[in-house]
């Protein structure tokens, strides 16, 4: 079975006049680095909620590798959200400690390894990092995870380019064929090479889902251009 | 340092490209070890997946082999190597006289100034 994710019918309405999320029917295959891009507003970080089960869906139906998003799916599935929900005061090896305590998947060696590689001392506490050391050391807790799906949530907003290609290599050199790796954004021309395929969405439909390279061969064009051309307003 | 690539085509094709480029330049010598797709994924900053792509498709031209215990060797026949060199060497004398004929130029006319280039 190649199939990941299974989505059927999924609408989020928040009230009748807010549906954040229209009816969307897709399916995710394993071992893909999928984009999913949209303007301001066009759910996707309501439909990445859903995924993990953060939100609960007014109809429709997600499935993660055979299993309803519950408390199941949760464990294998690994989340950067948008903003932080660590606490600033709390030292890395005491986050450490409380994402082996909360993940059975999760490898200490592994986050070590990769701070260790970037010169962040566990002793030091998380708000007193820089913006681009604060993205990193939250992405390798994630990355640290031996999951079957990752959603990353803006995971280069606001860093510079070195910190946005340490991410970038992090995300390729932890990929695992078995796994998915989905990351929002609208910073498209900076992830598009590490992309496979992505999904366009618009005030909550599912406008398109298709490869990188299926775009630049039928248009000619980068992703990024072609997604200026979609959402011109 | 993430391999510059062009906007207007797929990734996979100037991936193929880069990768022939080092084989015909000698970066990567006949019969030589390739490093691996995920080693040379992550030095270019691209998919796993696409830089697999390239790797069948360069497989497919026979310009690299692979064994299935010991990884991907540059193939050994040096006289395909030299066939590939040369037609890209083609592809770029057509697109340089292309140009040099829309700037107006004859063919004598390109000739002496390639002479010139040469001789400087």
């Amino acid at each position: 079975m190649n199939e990941l994710v299974e989505i059927v019918g999924l609408t989020k309405a928040y009230d009748a006049r807010h549906v954040a999320v229209n009816n969307i029917t897709l399916t995710l295959p394993k071992g893909k680095i999928i984009g999913l891009l949209g303007p301001n507003g066009s759910g996707k970080t309501t439909l990445i909620k859903m995924l993990n089960g953060l939100l609960t869906p007014t109809q429709g139906s997600i499935m993660v590798n055979g299993h309803y998003v519950g408390v199941e799916s949760k464990a294998h599935v690994a989340y950067l959200p948008d903003r932080t929900y660590l606490s600033g005061n709390q030292s890395i090896r005491g986050i450490l400690d409380y994402f082996v305590d909360f993940y059975a998947d999760f490898s200490r060696d592994k986050a070590e390894e990769m701070l260790k590689s970037l010169n962040i001392d566990p002793d030091t506490k998380l708000k007193t990092l820089s913006k681009g050391n604060k993205e990193k050391v939250q992405l390798i807790l994630v990355m640290s995870r031996n999951a079957d799906l990752y959603v990353l949530d803006e995971p280069i907003a606001g860093v510079d380019p070195a910190a946005r290609d340490y991410i970038l290599r992090t995300i390729i050199n932890n990929y695992n064929p078995d796994a998915t790796v989905v990351i929002s954004t609208h910073l498209i021309s900076d992830i598009e090479q590490i992309l496979d395929e992505v999904i366009f969405m618009r005030y909550g439909h599912l406008v398109l889902y298709t490869s990188v390279d299926n775009i630049r061969e039928q248009h000619g064009k980068s992703v990024d251009a072609y997604f200026r051309e979609v959402f011109a307003c | 340092m993430a391999w510059e690539l062009d906007n207007d085509r797929p990734i996979y094709a100037q991936l193929v490209d880069r990768i022939q480029m080092q084989i015909v330049s000698g970066y990567y010598q006949p019969g030589g070890k390739l490093p691996s797709v995920r080693e040379l994924a992550s030095v270019a900053a691209v998919n796993p997946n696409t830089m697999q792509k390239a790797f069948v498709e360069l497989e497919r031209s026979g310009l690299i082999i692979t064994q299935r215990t010991n990884g991907r060797n540059v193939t050994e026949d040096t006289e395909l190597i030299e066939s590939i060199k040369q037609g890209m060497a083609r592809g770029h004398m057509e697109f340089f006289f292309s140009k040099m004929k829309e700037l107006g130029y004859t063919g004598e006319e390109i000739k002496a100034l390639i002479d010139n280039e040469i001789a400087q």
